[in-house]
């Protein structure tokens, strides 16, 4: 099969198998399922308003499938993005409550680095038990998700919640901390682009990161390291590889990319810490990586089409007579189909494939 | 001695893909007699008895059994046309006993008591025709490789197997062992049998065959009788051209010690010792051969010596030690010492199979700064510099944007070797050059490890083919049990007397040399 299909092919047919079963099951309540997937692309993708939520889950979705995808390369599989993303939330909240900024910009270059560094702290744990004591890297890090929400929750109640506020979250972020967002930089008096949409500044950051891991995944010698980890430990120690090493640098970098969710979050959206900044988006995170085969360019898309279906799916709920849990019944298929079910699609397409070029011949 | 073939096929051909496997191979087979089927790694020849036991159907051709034709579709059918087979990698339960394993799947009703004392009995009665002992009630854990073998073959002669196909019968067994399975098979042909035997090596088939088939590229090149046919012959017929059997070389000029080993120990993760204090040194421009059945621990010593495991005791490297248990006892350093190691397994160790030729060509060697380019690797030079290698070891096809896995696996041997030698290390390690490596290549890994040695290197070869290392070595150690059983030199020794050693059994050749 050539790259392309391997690539393009298979998630593209994934998809529309996924959103076969969800018109049946929209079907099956009743429903029109093209009017539901109309008023899904209406409120997605048909209004600048609808691409600003759709470009603000979408920064999530990257930040969270490059972390997963960066630790797929060194075959680890990190669960724990969503705790990383609430410590990385702690790290900005800290960040913007306890500096005093004289512009945005200075603040997110700290932001970056709180983010960055909590939430690799977060993912330092699990990485050092797996690498030196051989704990499963799955179980530790799942545990460290609930950790991470005790954490938050004792650190927000207890330390951080301002006096007498009832509700268990951070007082708001100075104003010189608030980052710009798409309303704020493309929108003029003439043409209201993004109005009240939540997409930030911090969707460059997220390019900026499928750039930079790109970069690291191929081109640098971490890289090679990493990606020779992940095919072949035993090669790898042949070489002089060190797995301890290459275990915790890999989840370090995937901790702190699931901790510069954040930025989007907490400091661009919310512009304060409040419990369960994350969303859900740790685990999102797995189903893009997966799909994007872990590379950069396909989280990328398969983050806009998670960030579309977040978008459309609120509409959905919103616009047709269909109940919100639906939504989530759509999400699962995608996520089955393009994660779980990847060899149904691609077996029988190899299988085309061979008998196509055998006819041509 | 009838006229009717016991296997004949006709005109089989398989395609795997774009691969054709086999091509219009056609065949006869006379009862009672042994016919070698021989030919290089992905001539067909597995894929064809593959074929004939039932695995793979052929897309077309026939298959005759004693004079019928025989719808094949499974090993049932198989068994019950009187095939049986002996594959490579033996089917045994290893937690059961040999009695067990002989009627599984061949029991009568639903109980296994009257099915284990029939077996009983008709095993006594094999074991006396064909020299075939085995403790029917040993478990096959317990057993040797032999012996578990020779279960493979009382398993088809209890489901009345008239034919019998081996699979590379005599890559795991020791010399001893591999004549004992010789005397086996001739008292089978003696009592009617007919036998396939399948194998890459020439002195076996010269030994012990009849007639014998070459395969080439799906193809059957030959069928001669083996009484009328020489090793070159067939050399020649199964590569489609000349081939040096022999490894051409001067006498060594060896220098002074590189590698000295004292009293290396090693005690594997789960804590069996696999090397019991190794004494041995490599000089400047020799080759030191290390013989044995494979498991005597020449794969740990490759690792120590390697890097990649712990070890107590002294290793010198011209003269000054190196660390075998701390910080700077791993590939990278060992490396920076001029120990360039070609590993056994290549495709677990040697190589990272999804990753390109020219990726592979530095693995190892990638924290190099000569092809580092600020923070990047600078990947166009690599590639530039794989293509250089891969022409100048005719590797093929030159492509070097092609991952691994893709490439025969001679051609995988050659991009290790290219990448290790070409650094031009002080010493050379090298685990079983030649296995899974078709007879052209063959002959040039040997010339490239003996221009290595000429140049003055020390090279530690470790080989379980006794035949590679009677030819390359200028020095022989035997490994048996973690153990050095005693160093010969090529010219002074036979394989008898090293067959004994490996099979550690000093007395007598302590009296030999006496």
């Amino acid at each position: 099969m050539p790259a392309w299909a391997d690539a393009v092919l298979v998630p593209l047919i994934s998809i529309l198998l996924a959103a076969l079963i969800s018109a049946g099951v929209i079907l099956a309540i009743g429903e029109n399922p093209i009017t539901a997937f109309m008023a899904m692309v209406d409120g997605a993708l048909m209004k600048s308003t609808g691409w600003g939520y759709t470009l603000y889950y979408a920064t999530n979705f990257i930040f969270t499938g490059l972390a997963v995808a960066v630790a797929f390369h060194a075959r680890l599989f990190n669960i724990g993005g969503e705790g990383q993303a609430m410590v990385g939330g702690l790290g900005v909240a800290l960040v913007c409550l306890y500096i005093p900024f004289p512009h945005w910009s200075l603040s997110l270059i700290f932001t970056i680095a709180a983010a960055g560094l909590f939430g690799a702290a977060w993912a330092l744990i699990p990485a050092y038990l797996q690498a030196k004591r051989g704990s499963h890297i799955v179980i530790t890090t799942i545990m460290f998700n609930f950790i991470a929400a005790a954490l938050l929750n004792y650190v927000l109640v207890n330390m951080l919640k301002p006096a007498g506020a009832m509700e268990p979250a951070t007082a708001a972020f100075p104003a010189t901390t608030h980052l710009p967002t798409f309303f704020d930089m493309f929108a003029s008096d003439g043409n209201p682009l993004f109005r009240g949409s939540p997409a930030n500044v911090s969707f460059f950051i997220a390019v900026a990161a499928c750039v930079l891991v790109w970069l690291l995944i191929w081109r640098t010698k971490l890289g090679y390291e990493i990606r020779a980890f992940g095919q072949s430990e035993t090669a790898a120690e042949y070489a002089g590889i060190s797995p301890v090493k290459i275990t915790v640098v890999a989840m370090l970098i995937s901790g702190a990319l699931a901790g510069l969710m954040a930025l989007n979050t907490t400091q661009g959206e919310a512009e304060r810490l409040v419990l369960n900044a994350s969303e859900g988006a740790g685990f999102i995170g797995i189903a893009v990586a997966l799909m994007g085969r872990s590379h950069p360019v396909g989280v990328f898309l398969a983050a806009l089409l998670f960030g579309f279906l977040y978008q459309g799916g609120a509409e959905l709920a919103f616009w047709a007579n269909i109940p919100r849990e639906l939504v989530d019944v759509i999400q699962a298929l995608v996520i089955l189909f393009t994660g779980a079910l990847d060899n149904m699609v691609r077996m029988p397409l190899e299988k085309a494939f061979l008998y196509f070029r055998k006819e041509a011949r | 001695m009838s006229d009717t073939p016991a296997i004949e096929l006709k005109g089989i051909s398989k395609a795997f893909g774009p691969v054709q496997a086999n091509k219009d191979i056609s065949i006869r087979v006379m009862p009672g007699t042994i016919h070698g089927i021989i030919g290089e790694n992905g001539a067909g020849k597995s894929t064809l008895m593959s074929i004939l036991y039932g695995f793979y159907k052929a897309d077309a051709g026939e298959i005759w059994i004693n004079g019928a034709r025989k719808d094949i579709t499974d090993s049932q059918a198989a068994i019950a046309a009187g095939i049986g087979m002996v594959f490579q990698h033996f089917k045994l339960v290893q937690n059961f006993t040999v009695l067990e394993n002989v009627i599984l799947g061949a029991e009568d009703g639903p109980m296994l008591r009257p099915s284990l004392s029939k077996a009983r009995g008709v095993l006594k009665k094999l074991a006396q025709e064909y020299e075939l002992n085995v403790d029917p009630e040993a478990l096959i854990e317990n057993l040797s490789v032999g012996h578990q073998q020779r279960v493979e073959i009382l398993k088809a002669l209890y489901r009345e197997a008239d034919i019998l196909i081996l699979d590379e019968p005599t890559g795991v067994l020791t010399p001893a062992e591999a004549d004992h399975l010789f005397r086996i098979l001739e008292g089978l042909k003696r009592e009617g049998k007919t036998i396939i035997l399948i194998t890459h090596k020439l002195r076996e088939i010269m030994e012990i065959t009849d007639t014998v088939s070459v395969m080439r590229r799906g193809e059957m090149t030959a069928t001669v009788k083996t009484s009328e046919t020489s090793p070159e012959e067939l050399a020649e017929l199964m590569v489609g051209r000349k081939v040096l059997l022999r490894v051409d070389k001067a006498p060594a000029q060896v220098g002074a010690p590189i590698l000295e080993i004292e009293n290396l120990k090693h005690t594997d993760s789960h804590g069996v010792q696999r090397l019991k204090g190794i004494s041995l040194n490599v000089r400047a421009g020799e080759i030191l051969g290390i013989a044995g059945v494979s498991g005597n621990g020449q794969t740990e010593l490759l690792h120590v010596l390697g890097g990649y495991a712990d070890a107590t005791g002294t290793v010198r490297v011209n003269g000054s030690e190196i660390d075998l248990t701390g910080k700077h006892s791993d590939g990278q350093s060992r490396r920076a010492r001029g120990i360039a190691h070609v590993p056994e397994d290549r495709h677990h160790e040697g190589l990272i199979l999804p990753y390109t030729a020219w990726e592979n060509t530095v693995f190892g060697y990638h924290r190099d700064p000569a092809i580092q380019k600020g923070p990047l690797m600078d990947n166009a030079a690599i590639r530039a510099e794989a293509q250089a290698k891969m022409d100048r070891y005719d590797v093929r096809p030159p492509n070097p944007n092609l991952a691994a896995r893709n490439f025969s696996g001679g051609n995988q041997q050659k991009i290790v070797l290219a990448r290790e030698i070409e650094r031009d290390p002080d010493i050379l390690l090298i685990g079983q050059p030649t296995r899974g490596v078709d007879i052209g290549a063959i002959e040039f890994i040997h010339q490239e490890i003996v221009r290595l040695r000429d140049k003055g290197k020390a090279i530690l070869l470790v080989s379980v083919e006794l035949d590679e290392i009677m030819s390359l070595s200028d020095r022989i150690a035997v490994m048996f049990d973690g153990h050095i059983m005693g160093e010969r030199l090529p010219a002074d020794t036979n394989q008898t007397e090293l067959g004994l050693l490996m099979a550690g059994i000093t007395d007598t050749a302590k009296a030999a040399t006496a």
